[in-house]
């Protein structure tokens, strides 16, 4: 399963691709399969404070409800909306259907976060379980 | 160390789980069981939904478990601790039924089979399977009647689909356009003589159940002579994710959600199924109070109206804002392509079209009372 080496990754199966204070943050290909087919996206507004570590939304199958954890703190600029009528893009491409953009409070926080190897190994152990 | 030590019971595997796993099914407990949620490789739980709404879809409910009571006074037995009539089932027949505790309230749902002059089957839930065996057994003593439970001897497969009864007879001897609903037969399939089906299921669709011998090489090679057979129909193999949305479109109730040790017969709205005229049985005597007392939650369908997915036991609100019920089912239905919910409410806010909302994480959304089932199957013309 490949993540790209340019995005930061949660143990929470978030990713985050940041260039200078802006980031863009989405669910991990791994989160998508899963989870099943998405079938509902719950995001913030434009201008909602998103907190590291706290959920700022939420994704949901047929099955199962999950939330959306921050990977960073920020402020909202900009919202994927087209995912609110087809969520299913973020099954067929999920490291392309980002789902917020944001401008981030302290970028140094990326640094507390996963590599693209240190997730692929965490993941690999999470399904080995 | 605490004298009484918590021991987690072995989670238990039907014959094909070696199926599932070889068809990459995602596996989860259900009941203490580990069964096959979904397929994703076949498709996922919509598409394995709608194979069953428009084709054929295959499911293994070898889970559920099967009680065989024999004897002179069989009748009187299941007459007595279920709350249908079985006195006015034919040899070959079957009704959906229950059991009740003596206050009324569920024990489980089943149904009862009909396979001889003296002799019924009772198909039980999986998460109930030895509350059940136990509760039968008990209840059985005072009458001249065998009691057997059956439940690891068989594998279940069900057919569901309007197609079920095309890719079934493909692989039985037996007349299947002869079986009505919910009657029985026997007959040869893919080569096992005297093979029980029965006309019935949990989906809202015309479909089978068949009860196989439970060891894997013959449950594998039935499953996937069904599959080869119903490739022409589009067939689909089923998990339990899409048996949950089929049935909840149906309106077919879960036990532990629309049903449990609280909720009576009156509130479930399941009177059609239980025959007060008939000679006494477990459960009557607090329902008969029940029904003059008048019931005060009844089991409504919502639609929901606004942006969101009422789920399992979350809160139902007047438009005000006050709790007034909760939801024992909820869930995105892959074929009305609606996010319904079955919830329980007070009397007075069951009445159709009256808007509710459900508690989303914190947030109150809009839902409305709507007719049900929310899936009814179309008439044969």
């Amino acid at each position: 399963m490949p993540f790209p080496t340019d995005y930061k990754y949660t143990k929470e199966h978030e990713w985050i691709k940041a260039d200078g204070k802006n980031a863009t943050i989405g669910i991990t290909s791994y989160a998508q399969e899963s989870l099943g087919d998405l079938v509902f996206v719950d995001l913030p507004k434009p201008g909602a404070e998103i907190t590291s570590g706290k959920t700022f939304g939420s994704v949901e199958s047929v099955k199962a409800v999950s939330d959306l954890y921050a990977p960073v703190s920020g402020t909202v600029t900009e919202v994927n909306g087209e995912l609110a009528t087809a969520p299913e893009k973020i099954n067929k491409d999920a490291h392309s259907a980002w789902m917020v953009k944001i401008t981030m409070k302290d970028p140094t926080e990326l640094n507390s976060l996963l590599s693209a190897s240190d997730y692929e190994k965490f993941v690999a152990e999470e399904g080995g379980r | 160390m605490p004298a009484v030590e918590a021991t987690t019971p072995a989670i238990r595997k039907t014959a094909l789980h070696p199926v599932h796993r070889q068809m990459g099914a995602k596996m989860v407990e259900f009941n203490g069981w580990e069964m096959p949620v979904e397929y994703p490789s076949a498709g996922g739980i919509v598409a394995e939904h709608n194979a069953v709404r428009t084709g054929v879809g295959i499911f293994d409910v070898s889970h559920m478990g099967d009680i065989r009571l024999a004897g002179p006074q069989a009748l009187a037995a299941v007459q007595h601790f279920s709350m249908n009539d079985a006195s006015r089932l034919a040899i070959g027949q079957a009704q959906y039924s229950a059991l009740l505790y003596p206050e009324g309230t569920f024990v489980d749902d089943v149904v009862v089979h009909r396979l001889g002059e003296e002799e019924y089957l009772l198909v039980i839930n999986a998460g109930t399977r030895e509350k059940d065996f136990s509760w039968v057994s008990e209840h059985t003593r005072q009458f001249n009647c065998e009691v057997e439970n059956l439940s690891d001897e068989f594998a279940q497969i069900a057919i569901q689909g309007s197609k079920a009864v095309n890719l079934l007879q493909k692989l039985t001897d037996a007349d299947l356009s002869a079986v009505k609903f919910y009657w029985v037969t026997r007959g040869t399939v893919c080569g096992l003589k005297n093979t029980l089906i029965a006309r019935t299921g949990y989906t809202g669709e015309d479909g089978f159940e068949i009860y196989i011998p439970s060891d894997e090489p013959t449950s594998a090679r039935v499953w996937n002579e069904i599959l080869q057979a119903g490739k022409e129909f589009g067939v689909l193999p089923c998990g339990l994710g899409a048996r949950n949305t089929l049935r909840l479109e149906a309106k077919l109730p879960l036990y532990g959600h629309e049903i449990s040790d609280t909720i009576n017969v009156w509130e479930a709205g399941l009177d059609r199924f239980c025959k007060m005229e008939k000679p006494d049985f477990i459960g009557r005597a607090p329902l008969e109070k029940a029904r003059a007392e008048g019931t005060k939650r009844t089991l409504v369908g919502l639609e929901m109206t606004d942006r969101g997915i009422a789920r399992d036991f979350y809160k139902v609100l007047d438009p005000a804002g006050r709790e007034i019920g909760y939801v024992t089912s909820g869930s995105p239905a892959p074929f009305l392509k609606k996010n319904i919910a079955l919830a329980y409410v007070p009397p007075e806010f069951a009445a159709l079209d009256t808007d509710l909302k459900v508690e989303i994480r914190g947030q109150g959304v809009k839902a409305r009372v709507v007719p049900t089932p929310f899936y009814k199957k179309p008439k044969k013309t």
